[in-house]
């Protein structure tokens, strides 16, 4: 406990749990007591737990509720899906090309970020929740009817059918409508993804902890005050959501380049629901939790999958459970003890 | 001083605050004119002011004169609808709060307004935002820069936390510090944004007369140290008639008296707009 708690104040504890992740999950895949279907679970989790992170940066540290941070992934997605089979020729090193198509998506979805945030942002309440919730619709329907595909002269592009890109004879269609992205060769790794995962926690934490990061939880704790002394609202409103939606973006990178087809229904509003019920669950601004939350509820259904009919109810009656726990005034009180008690231990120490 | 501005002095006598003021010493603020109308409610009117650029300057009157109303105005919480503000001489016109702050104007509020969540240090820091010199490139990847100038902000927040003998106190959460000290995290953190205006509003609302006494030392002691003009909205007398220079008193809006503590202290209009006219109470 004590360990965990230096960990805590110094900001290292999230490096610690997921380098511990992945090392028992790097275990027990090698020593060949994982499960298939959970193995092929780990990289959504990774993806989801970014996603978590991505969501937090925007409704536990800049204040702002998103209802359709799914859509940022699934732009996120289908770039990254895109680049990386435009690229499998002239880039055949698959670390290489995940690394591109994830840059990619994340520049995309920042893109994104960007177009709804300028106008959004500028307004005070709820709006930019009412925005993004549209945006999710708005990007899952434009993706059901877009088509992409590569040739020897570059990308073609349609929004009616897949015959009038005009492909020549070689060429490969990669998003072929409402089915999606097809024939993904599949790049992403765990090791891969628990680096990218890494990188986003590094990014978020050396965020917060600077003179931008601040003015963005001053924003959030009293607008009008941060105003007053001398803070551009929109300008750091604008920094946490457009940096969120990257982030989530290159989640969406790795989570597609993980299967070999991918459809635009899979980011809908349910998803974006999800992702929130992991930062809600895990305690908005309460970076640690976003990760337990988005990994414990990822793995749970899948855990459960031999209790087949059941399975959904013991879903719900875990969240029910969380829910109440962490409302709980005794148990808040209980947290809080052990907090002291903690921290007693480390004062005793460091008078010895 | 441009002639420009002596023209302007010379036109609207009334907008010095001390009549005998030397007309060349430099006013860190002037409003001319200034007044703002809420649909038809004329909420201030005809307000004219200077402030010098050292003055420690008193608003007061009674409830919903529309003190607090001037000092959005001042700050650009509201936008006038009539009239103007010149801070050190420049047209605010089209400013937002953010740039009247940048410019030089800071506040503090009539219901404390801190960040609760932030640490009374970090409160500080975010004062110093605008003099911390490092971009989100430098803070992501933590070059020499950062390191520097996080040190410096940091050293610089003890500095001004020290004013009110708050460092001790730099690491508690700001919402769980005691009412007297939120107001003087307030005080401190609208200094740490270097202004050349400080606005304080009701900065001894809640103390005690000991606490009282010692705020009255601690706000000339900011005058003097920093060379900056304080305007301040204050309901408690002994405050505002032991260091103000000078004083405006407001009701419904408008200005009926200014001048030295000693004339407004003996102003026949002040003494009714605070106790009300034998006339009234009759009726």
């Amino acid at each position: 406990m004590k360990v965990l708690s230096k960990l805590s104040k110094r900001g290292f504890l999230n490096y610690a749990i997921v380098i511990a992740f992945y090392l028992v999950f790097q275990i027990l895949s090698v020593t060949g007591n994982l499960s298939s279907s959970l193995s092929g679970q780990l990289i959504p989790i990774v993806a989801y737990v970014i996603m978590a992170l991505a969501l937090n940066l925007v409704v536990g540290i800049s204040g702002e509720l998103s209802l359709g941070h799914a859509g940022f992934m699934s732009v996120g997605a289908f770039t990254g899906a895109i680049v990386a089979t435009a690229l499998q020729a002239s880039v055949p090193n698959g670390i290489l090309r995940l690394v591109i198509a994830i840059i990619f998506g994340a520049i995309f979805a920042a893109l994104m970020g960007v177009v709804i945030g300028i106008p959004v942002l500028r307004l005070n309440g709820d709006y930019l929740a009412i925005v993004t919730l549209a945006f999710g619709e708005i990007i899952k329907n434009l993706l059901n009817c877009l088509y992409v595909g590569v040739d020897g002269k570059g990308l073609h592009f349609s929004l009616t059918d897949a015959n009038s890109m005009n492909l020549e004879a070689d060429g490969i269609t990669i998003l072929n409508g409402p089915m999606g992205a097809l024939g993904i060769t599949k790049i992403s790794t765990f090791t891969s993804g628990i680096i990218l995962l890494l990188i986003v926690l590094f990014i978020i934490k050396n965020l917060v902890n600077s003179r931008t990061g601040r003015a963005i939880m001053a924003i959030r704790d009293n607008r009008i005050a941060a105003e007053a002394t001398g803070i551009n609202v929109t300008k750091y409103k604008l920094y946490a959501f457009v940096t969120s939606a990257a982030l989530a973006g290159s989640a969406g990178a790795l989570y597609a380049l993980n299967y070999s087809t991918v459809v635009p229904k899979k980011f809908d509003f349910n998803t974006s629901i999800l992702i929130l019920v992991f930062v809600v669950l895990g305690g908005i601004g309460n970076m640690t939790g976003s990760i337990i939350a988005a990994a414990v509820l990822t793995i749970l259904p899948e855990l459960l999958r031999q209790f087949q009919d059941y399975r959904m109810l013991v879903y719900a009656i875990v969240l029910i459970l969380v829910m109440l726990i962490t409302n709980n005034e005794k148990a808040r009180a209980t947290m809080v003890m052990l907090r002291k008690k903690i921290s007693r231990g480390k004062g005793k120490e460091a008078q010895s | 001083m441009t002639e420009k501005k002596e023209t302007k002095l010379v036109s609207v006598p009334s907008t010095t605050m001390i009549p005998e003021r030397d007309i060349n010493k430099p006013l860190v603020l002037e409003a001319i004119h200034l007044g703002i109308e809420f649909g038809g409610l004329k909420a201030v009117e005809e307000f004219n002011i200077g402030i010098g650029a050292t003055e420690i300057a008193g608003l007061i009157g009674p409830n919903g004169a529309g003190k607090t109303t001037i000092f959005n105005l001042l700050t650009k919480v509201y936008q006038p609808t009539h009239g103007m503000i010149l801070l050190d001489g420049k047209d605010t016109a089209g400013m937002n709060t953010t740039q009247v702050n940048k410019e030089g104007i800071a506040r503090t509020f009539q219901n404390i307004r801190l960040f609760d969540k932030l640490t009374v240090e970090e409160n500080v820091k975010v004062g110093l935002h605008n003099h911390i010199n490092y971009h989100v490139p430098a803070s992501i990847l933590r070059t020499p820069k950062y390191w520097k100038e996080e040190k410096k902000a940091h050293m610089r927040a003890l500095e001004l936390l020290d004013i009110f003998d708050m460092a001790d106190m730099a690491d508690v959460p700001a919402a769980s510090l005691p009412y007297g000290a939120q107001r003087r995290l307030e005080i401190v953190r609208a200094l740490a944004t270097e202004p050349k205006l400080l606005l304080l509003d009701e900065p001894a609302a809640g103390m005690n007369p000991a606490e009282t006494e010692e705020l009255m030392n601690n706000i000339k002691k900011i005058r003097d140290e920093f060379q900056i003009a304080i305007m301040l909205i204050e309901h408690d007398m002994n405050l505002v008639m032991g260091i103000c220079e000078s004083i405006a008193v407001l009701n419904f809006g408008k200005v009926i008296a200014k001048g030295t503590p000693s004339e407004i202290q003996n102003n026949p209009q002040v003494i009714e707009a605070y106790l009300g006219s034998r006339k009234e109470e009759k009726a």
